[in-house]
């Protein structure tokens, strides 16, 4: 336990990074004991975004806690949205339809992808390249653009309802998705023109940040930091909920569980995201969006558990419901939250400029972490 | 321009006094000259801490530039920035370290409260222990930005208003107004 | 593998368990003093390593307050639940961070937002809320006439 910022007993430096940083990772407190520039020990200190959403969703309904998860991993806004539609159509036992359910994995698959696109520009930043920054943001916008048509919103967007969705997909969706996905296809090449295949990006990830497999399960990774140590655990695969078992894609996973492998992951992820729109867009079918339910939603006594996938893991909605109108106890499992605590693992005997290499491809969004 | 608060603190007066930036020919002049240098290159501080950040970061990117406007640079450092757009909600445990910021800032400054949170605690108004309703209860704020999370139109728009607030000589600090006191 | 084969191997390692009916998952209640054992159980015991805890909630029943851990085994993809209960003035519990190691960060909010004390912690301090703040927030009793609105 750190007490104070200065230097210790045996020579080693504290120091402070953050919490404002010019990373765009968010409010993350580290502090870092260094012997010269070696990191012997990185705490993080968290709590500079808690906004006590736990407490305030036990006041808010179950159609309006909805949107606040929006806002806690505001990156994978609709995948956050759709686990917690997930629990209380679980709950409530509600059938939702067809239509709906290709739409929210349509959503859910062009969500991943913003967010790989905007962690990929944000981790070049990171680690020095400036340009990657604004060719990732570019494509970002035409998703985003497609998002505001449908949606209403480019961010944080409450769309998915316990039921289905809550508008009709707009006339234009199909053909903006068709071109945006041929479109995306050639930039992905070009991205990998760009940074993967530079030498000087390989040598500072490659060897840096090992995880192993069974570090990874014991400190509860999930995602693609707990894949690129060679650990399956895609939530769309072992427990598919929506329409995933009826698509075909892969799991990706690298065994050598570095900086670099990390990277490799996410990158593919984005092609398999695009292969599966391609198999879903022709395929919408027909009927209602929204399943009728009632005005006022109540869930049974007892407890229930949803999960999906996000961008950075396994998102859990666990609520305790004693009949009312509103939880008893929310508990929201969230990916960071257990991908942070294996930073200090992971940063040990290596250099600084190596910490925010693996804070970059660890992915954190820290109001995910905090909530 | 808001007169209210020449009114107050110019009671005893009969009439109104309507202070000119500066006072006099030459001097006004050249303050309308430097008014116009400062707000056509304001540099941001980056302080995001939620949501409203990526909507930031997408108002610095390619499609809704702000350098056009001549926030170009960046800054990290509060030493070198002039105006810190706050993007994200501020909680306790955030607020002393937003007031250590503007202090390091040099003169003069201008806040700009991005979002619905910034303004007035937001969407985590009610039933939370831990938010600060508002960031004007930190530091001062010259411009609010309403939405959850502002279109980057939006935030150009917030821009835009505080680089003409700033050639019209008001701000919260920084400037000297008519009467030689700091408003 | 399926719910009906693991409860045969909980019933064998725990006799003295109760067994809750109609969950999704097998749910176990334990006691608290002997968790530490029973968590080094369900990790070691060869036809169970439930070797992932992906879920530490604390719950504050306004009579006493509740642990529940979700457990799962990445060998054989069965699920587990074990809660355990605590008094309400005292709540104390052996901590399973050198079990599982995510047990750090999650036992440490339990401590910062229910007061739960966790023995032989590596760290035990606030993680969210300031060093100096009175009280634990999620608790159903915690007062806050400022912010809190009882409609």
């Amino acid at each position: 336990m750190i007490e104070e910022i200065g230097t210790t007993e045996q020579g080693d430096l504290v120091i402070n990074v953050g919490p404002q940083h010019p990373s765009t990772h968010g409010v993350l407190h580290l502090v870092i004991t260094l012997s010269g520039e070696t990191i012997r020990n990185v705490e993080p200190h968290l709590g500079y975004i808690h906004r006590s959403i736990e407490k305030m969703c036990e006041s808010l309904s179950y159609r309006q806690f909805i949107y606040v998860t929006s806002r806690m991993d505001y990156l994978s806004s609709h995948i956050n949205n759709h686990g917690c539609a997930l629990c209380v159509e679980k709950g409530m036992q509600i059938e939702v339809p067809a239509r709906a359910k290709v739409i929210r994995v349509l959503m859910d698959e062009l969500t991943r992808l913003a967010s790989h696109q905007l962690w990929w520009g944000a981790m070049a930043m990171d680690v020095g390249a400036l340009t990657p920054f604004f060719h990732a943001f570019r494509e970002r916008e035409s998703i985003n653009e497609i998002m505001e048509e449908t949606c209403g919103a480019r961010l944080t967007m409450n769309y998915m309802v316990p039921g289905g969705v809550m508008a009709d997909l707009h006339a234009n969706f199909q053909n903006r998705v068709k071109k945006f996905v041929q479109f995306f296809r050639s930039k992905l090449d070009e991205y990998d023109e760009l940074v993967t295949d530079n030498v000087i990006f390989q040598n500072r990830m490659k060897g840096i940040g090992v995880l192993s497999g069974e570090d990874a399960i014991s400190f509860g990774c999930s995602g693609p930091t707990a894949r690129a140590s060679g650990v399956s655990c895609d939530i769309r695969k072992l427990y598919p909920y929506e329409v995933y078992d009826q698509l075909k894609f892969e799991e990706i996973t690298e065994s050598r569980g570095d900086c670099f492998s990390r990277y490799l992951v996410r990158l593919r992820e984005m092609r398999e995201s695009l292969s599966i729109i391609d198999q879903l867009i022709d395929n919408i079918p027909e009927g209602d969006y929204q399943a009728k339910t009632k005005a006022v939603l109540k869930l049974p006594k007892g407890e229930f558990y949803s999960r999906v996938e996000t961008a950075r893991g396994e998102f859990g909605v666990y609520i305790i419901s004693e009949g009312g109108t509103t939880p008893y106890r929310i508990k929201f499992r969230s990916p960071g939250f257990s991908n942070l605590s294996a930073l200090n693992h992971m940063a040990r005997g290596y250099k600084i400029g190596d910490l925010v290499a693996i804070m970059g491809t660890l992915d954190l969004v820290i109001p995910d972490i905090d909530r | 321009m808001d007169v209210k608060d020449v009114l107050e603190k110019n009671e005893p007066f009969p009439g109104q006094v309507h202070p000119t930036p500066g006072g006099g020919i030459l001097v006004s002049s050249i303050d309308e000259v430097i008014s116009w240098a400062r707000s056509n290159s304001l540099w941001p501080l980056v302080f995001g801490t939620s949501c409203c950040a990526i909507e930031m970061m997408s108002t610095a990117s390619a499609k809704y530039d702000w350098s056009r406007f001549g926030f170009e640079v960046a800054r990290a450092t509060p030493r070198q920035a002039d105006v810190i757009i706050i993007a994200g909600t501020i909680v306790n445990k955030m607020a002393p370290v937003l007031k250590r910021l503007y202090d390091q800032m040099a003169d003069p400054k201008y806040v700009i409260a991005m979002g619905a949170c910034a303004t007035s605690g937001g969407p985590f108004f009610y039933n939370t222990y831990s938010v600060v309703k508002g960031a004007d209860h930190v530091i001062p704020v010259d411009v609010y930005v309403a939405g959850c999370p502002p279109r980057p139109e939006a935030l150009i728009h917030a821009l835009i208003t505080l680089q003409e607030k700033i050639r019209n000589g008001g701000s919260t600090q920084g400037a000297v107004d008519g009467n030689g006191k700091n408003g | 593998m399926d719910k009906e084969m693991l409860k045969t191997r909980i019933v064998d390692h725990f006799p003295s368990a109760s067994i809750e009916e109609g969950t999704e998952w097998l749910t176990i209640s334990v006691d608290a003093s002997t968790w530490k054992n029973d968590a080094l159980k369900l990790r070691q015991a060869e036809d169970l390593k439930l070797d992932y805890l992906f879920c530490l909630t604390c719950v504050d029943w306004k009579t006493h307050l509740s642990l529940v851990f979700h457990l799962h085994s990445t060998i054989y993809r069965h699920t587990l639940v074990v809660k355990t209960k605590m008094d309400r003035n005292l709540p104390e519990i052996e901590t399973v961070s050198d079990i599982w190691r995510t047990a750090e960060f999650h036992e440490r909010e339990a401590y910062d937002l229910f007061g739960v004390r966790f023995l032989n912690h590596p760290d035990l301090r606030r993680l969210f809320m300031t060093d100096d703040w009175k009280g634990w927030p999620l608790r159903k009793d915690y007062e806050d006439p400022v912010n809190m609105i009882r409609l």
